[in-house]
């Protein structure tokens, strides 16, 4: 067990490709952390190269107290679950979990011990002398897991080991790996573009994108104060609203009416200048049924048609049609690519709400729905800064 | 050499996106990979251009000399006489419409009887093993040898089948009986390889497509016609252009069952006759230069047909 | 249901039968008549009347068969020995790596694939005599080997791009030197394709006819194809048929033993490049 300490890490293909930018990281020693963003983002390739599988371009990559930039893998002490598994077909699971143990030259009788000790762990004791091909696919990732746990290594490294599964088992999985890395305490750098993934599995969630690291922190706190507009549209699901709004003697003119903003977001908005049209962002829970909130409490009413009702039980989704259009940026627009929105052909802007499930909200019919106007998130359209954000407040 | 030339047929430059990108992840820099693949392959290029290309073009140079191989000092430059020689004989013009006669009706049998024989190994639910097993024996046995049996077989006096004909016939003494027999010797050789590209296509078409036309209403016929058959274009086409070359250099089987008597003479066994027979090492390359200039134009008109299907083109996914 | 089950069952097996049948009639009848006495030689039987050796004890009491069988056990060996590593370097390097003239190599081999023997044949002979390679291993090992290597190139690159590289990196993470890599977990991973070539090869090159009899002129380097073709009977007046069978079973029965014992192998193998993965 280590701390992981990157510093500047930099990869830069030879064909003059930038695949991470300057990423600056410390993962303390049994701290669970989430490398997530959309495809290209650079994630894996950060990834590999904390395992030694590429090249550091630049920077400096300390595993424990070593640095370990020109390290071979097998110098590095760290076992890494793959996407593939990568589960050698010509071995037994035993032989399987057992192999890095066998390179290691470590004597038979341990050998035994500590893989049917995490195969017990695993629950994979009576598959041990089977052949990877005739595993489920779940079973095949347990003894991916085994063959990381069986070493006790310094760093677990794991790359989307979770996205060949279906979606049931995938749930099942993924409190199993929480627990197993609860229970073994050891570092772990976890590798998805599943959003949900990176909100349920991790200590902290580094949000990356186009190489760069966007933002780190809690779940909670990526939610609550995403720094950026990408950050804002790609952690929650559903994800956040968009709307885009004209700043305007301390108000903000949305379609859904105009929204008075408290004193203390209108200092921090002119404080950075912020620009005349913005684009400003809620959650689907910032919404509720007006005649569901108490008399008296702020914020904004206004009246819509609900277009599409889904029903969750415990809560209710409601879509609207919004007339403002969409808010267009870089960031949502690859978002919108990623999750598939773009080809959707979704009609019109839709925002979504999430109302209690007492709500009286019925399709194509008129609602009266409230929202909590401080919680709005106002981010820059040219730059995609989070213009509410605190450390934006503190800076100047 | 008759034998079954490369069955391969799909480019295999499969993955460049996916084994490229993990390549690259994994080498110190694309020039040192560079030097490697250089470094691989340069071993079977210098081999396959020292063994064909050198060969060919020497045998351009040869074709244009007057080189009787008894009167070697007498060789000497006389120009595209020997091709006008070859061009103007009536024993080139035979042997072509033997040639084109045993490839086209070879391979278009093969192609029926190979379709028949695919289906059959793809359908049956037991004995599968027997029956893959059993059709790779004309694969594998020496085109010698199955050429000697067909002949014993025909062969008056001798052989089972030749009973069976009326009395006095003798079938590899007559031009087109002979030329059926080859083809026959042809066809009972190379149906199976035939057939097992073929099965390997079919093994592509999805089942669920061919349910989906069966809800749609599709008769039997009509589902292989118009969906299993447009499906596994690449596999048909592939397994023609093969079998279609190696058809037209039909050899082993013509040597053992006629020697070319009869009018049975294939290009190739002109082209042999010319050079160990008359040993005229001049005609016999020109020959050999006109063959190689027949298959450039068959196979060049495969690949106009084949298109973007093309093997060596870019594979589609 | 079960007539109509029955009834199915009859007719696979009536055409499996059919199919079986086809396949074996010639090598039945040419195993029949390396069985059959002098006498009953001619009877045209389908199966020999009397049984009888005497056929294959013939061929083996002179040089001239065995001396055949060793050159082509010989050839075929050393031919496939070299197409097949040489082959296989090729075949990793298009596989696997990215360099500029993957494009020209695959489109080489495609070629020579299609190549017709008999245009080489004239200019071979020639440079053979020339360069004191004819009617030697060497001048039949050289063109063999060329031929056989786009066969090889295809097949095993076909067989390498099904290899999940991701092993590799997994063995590197689990602490294996590259070369522990290649040796515990690529090595046997390859290892059925290579072989599955080599049988490939070895066919092909035990079954050219064309090379055989036009660069050889002697037992020196005459394989079986070419020796059969030139057999005579042990008298004059007597026709060399009951030989010539019995040498071509004898040449037949590896090709069998590799149909029964790597039937899979060589299936997957023929059909490995031909359709797209």
């Amino acid at each position: 067990m280590a701390e992981i300490q990157l510093e500047g890490i930099t990869k830069r293909y030879p064909d003059g490709a930038l695949a991470v930018k300057d990423v600056n990281l410390t993962i303390a020693d049994g701290e669970f952390v989430i490398l997530v963003g959309p495809s290209g983002c650079g994630k894996s390739t950060t990834l590999n190269m904390i395992a030694g599988l590429e090249d550091i371009t630049e920077g400096t990559l300390r595993i424990g107290d070593q640095i370990v930039n020109d390290k071979a893998p097998k110098d590095r002490d760290i076992a890494m679950v793959f996407q593939s598994y990568a589960l050698y077909p010509h071995m037994s699971v035993r032989d399987n979990m057992g192999f890095a143990l066998r390179l290691a030259k470590i004597d038979k009788a341990s050998i035994r011990e500590k893989v049917e000790e995490a195969a017990r762990i695993l629950d994979l004791t009576e598959h041990l002398d089977r052949k990877p091909a005739n595993l489920s696919g779940g079973q095949r990732q347990r003894v991916a897991m085994g063959r990381a746990i069986v070493r006790s290594p310094k760093a677990f490294l794991m790359d989307e080991p979770l996205s060949n599964l279906d979606a049931k088992l995938r749930v099942q999985m993924r409190t199993q790996i929480s627990r197993l890395q609860q229970r073994l305490g050891t570092t772990t750098v976890y590798v998805t573009h599943d959003q949900t993934e990176a909100m349920t599995l991790g200590d902290r969630v580094v949000v990356m994108r186009g190489g760069l690291v966007q933002q780190v922190g809690t779940p909670q706190y990526l939610y609550e104060e995403p720094r950026n507009i990408f950050v804002a549209g790609f952690i929650g699901s559903p994800a956040m609203n968009f709307l885009s709004a004209t700043l305007e003697n301390g108000m903000l003119r949305t379609s859904l009416g105009d929204l008075v903003v408290d004193d203390r977001t209108r200092q921090q908005l002119e404080r950075q200048n912020a620009p005349r049209s913005v684009i400003v962002g809620f959650r689907p829970e910032d919404f509720e049924d007006a005649a569901l909130v108490e008399a008296g409490r702020g914020g904004h009413t206004f009246t819509t048609t609900v277009d599409v009702l889904e029903s969750l039980g415990s809560d209710v989704y409601v879509h609207f049609a919004e007339t403002g259009g969409p808010a267009a940026t870089s960031e949502l627009e690859e978002l919108a690519t990623e999750s598939g929105l773009k080809d959707a052909g979704s009609m019109g802007h839709q925002v979504v709400a999430r109302l209690n499930a007492a709500t009286g909200a019925r399709e194509g019919h008129p609602i009266e729905l409230w929202l909590d106007v401080p919680r709005a998130h106002v981010f820059d359209p040219s730059t995609g800064v989070n213009l509410t954000h605190p450390d934006n407040a503190e800076r100047d | 050499m008759s034998g079954r030339a490369a069955p391969a047929g799909a480019a295999p430059e499969g993955a460049p996106e996916q084994s490229g990108a993990a390549a690259e992840a994994l080498s110190e820099g694309a020039r040192q990979e560079r030097r490697l693949g250089w470094l691989l392959c340069s071993p079977a290029v210098v081999v396959m251009l020292a063994v064909t290309a050198y060969p060919i073009g020497y045998a351009v140079y040869l074709s244009l000399q007057r080189y009787d191989l008894r009167f070697p000092s007498q060789a000497h430059f006389i120009g595209l006489s020997n091709y006008g020689a070859v061009l103007s004989s009536d024993f080139w013009w035979q042997a072509f419409e033997v040639t084109v006669v045993i490839t086209a009706v070879s391979v278009a049998v093969e192609l029926v009887l190979g379709m028949m024989l695919a289906l059959v190994m793809h359908r049956t639910i037991f004995g599968r093993g027997v029956v893959r097993t059993a059709v790779l024996i004309p694969y594998g046995i020496v085109t010698v040898v199955a050429a000697f049996s067909w002949q014993y077989a025909w062969t008056p006096g001798i052989g089972y089948l030749a009973s069976l004909l009326p009395e006095g016939s003798a079938p590899l003494t007559e031009r087109w009986d002979a030329i059926g027999l080859i083809i026959l010797a042809e066809v009972w050789k190379t149906t199976p390889f035939m057939a097992l590209l073929l099965l390997a296509g079919l093994a592509l078409v999805p089942e669920e497509t061919l349910r989906a036309s069966m809800v749609d209403g599709a008769s039997a016929w009509q589902r292989f016609f118009f969906v299993t058959v447009p499906l596994m274009k690449p596999a048909i086409l592939v397994a023609l252009l093969f079998r279609t070359l190696d058809a037209f250099r039909v050899f082993d089987n013509i040597y053992v069952l006629t020697g070319g008597a009869n009018g049975t003479e294939s290009v190739s066994i002109l082209g042999y006759d010319n050079l160990f027979t008359a040993l005229n090492l001049g005609i016999g390359s020109a020959i050999s230069v006109l063959i190689f200039i027949c298959v450039g134009i068959i196979a060049f008109a495969f690949i106009k047909l084949f298109g973007a299907a093309a093997p060596g083109s870019e594979v589609r996914r | 249901m079960a007539a109509a089950g029955k009834r199915y069952l009859a007719r696979w097996t009536v055409i499996n039968l059919i199919v079986v049948g086809y396949a074996l009639f010639p090598v039945w009848w040419i195993a029949a008549l390396s069985f059959k006495t002098p006498s009953t030689l001619t009877d045209g039987d389908f199966v020999p009347e009397q049984w009888t050796f005497e056929n294959y004890r013939g061929i083996f009491r002179t040089s001239e068969f065995t001396r055949a069988l060793i050159n082509s056990i010989g050839i075929a060996l050393i031919s496939t020995v070299i197409a097949v590593v040489l082959g296989t370097m090729a075949a990793y390097a298009v596989a696997r790596l990215r360099f500029p003239g993957k494009r020209l190599l695959i489109g080489m081999s495609l070629l020579i694939a299609m190549f017709p023997p008999i245009s080489l044949v004239s200019p071979l002979f020639n440079i053979e005599r020339i360069l004191g390679l004819f009617d030697t291993w060497p001048g039949l090992i050289i063109p063999y080997m060329t031929f056989s290597l786009p066969l090889a190139i295809y097949t095993l690159s076909a067989f390498f791009r099904e290899i999940p590289w991701d092993l590799e990196k997994a063995a590197k993470v689990d602490g294996a030197s590259p070369a522990q890599a290649f040796r515990m977990v690529i090595a046997p991973l390859a290892a059925p394709g290579v072989f599955t070539t080599a049988i490939l090869v070895f066919i092909f090159c035990w079954n050219d006819f064309l090379f055989a009899i036009s660069l050889t002129s002697t037992t020196r380097a005459r394989t079986v194809p070419a020796a059969i073709a030139f057999f005579t009977g042990s008298s004059q007046f007597q026709q060399p048929t009951g030989s010539i069978a019995a040498a071509a079973v004898v040449i037949t029965i590896p090709i069998i033993a590799f149909v029964l014992l790597f039937q899979r192998h060589i299936v997957a193998g023929l059909t490995a490049g031909a359709v797209k993965g």
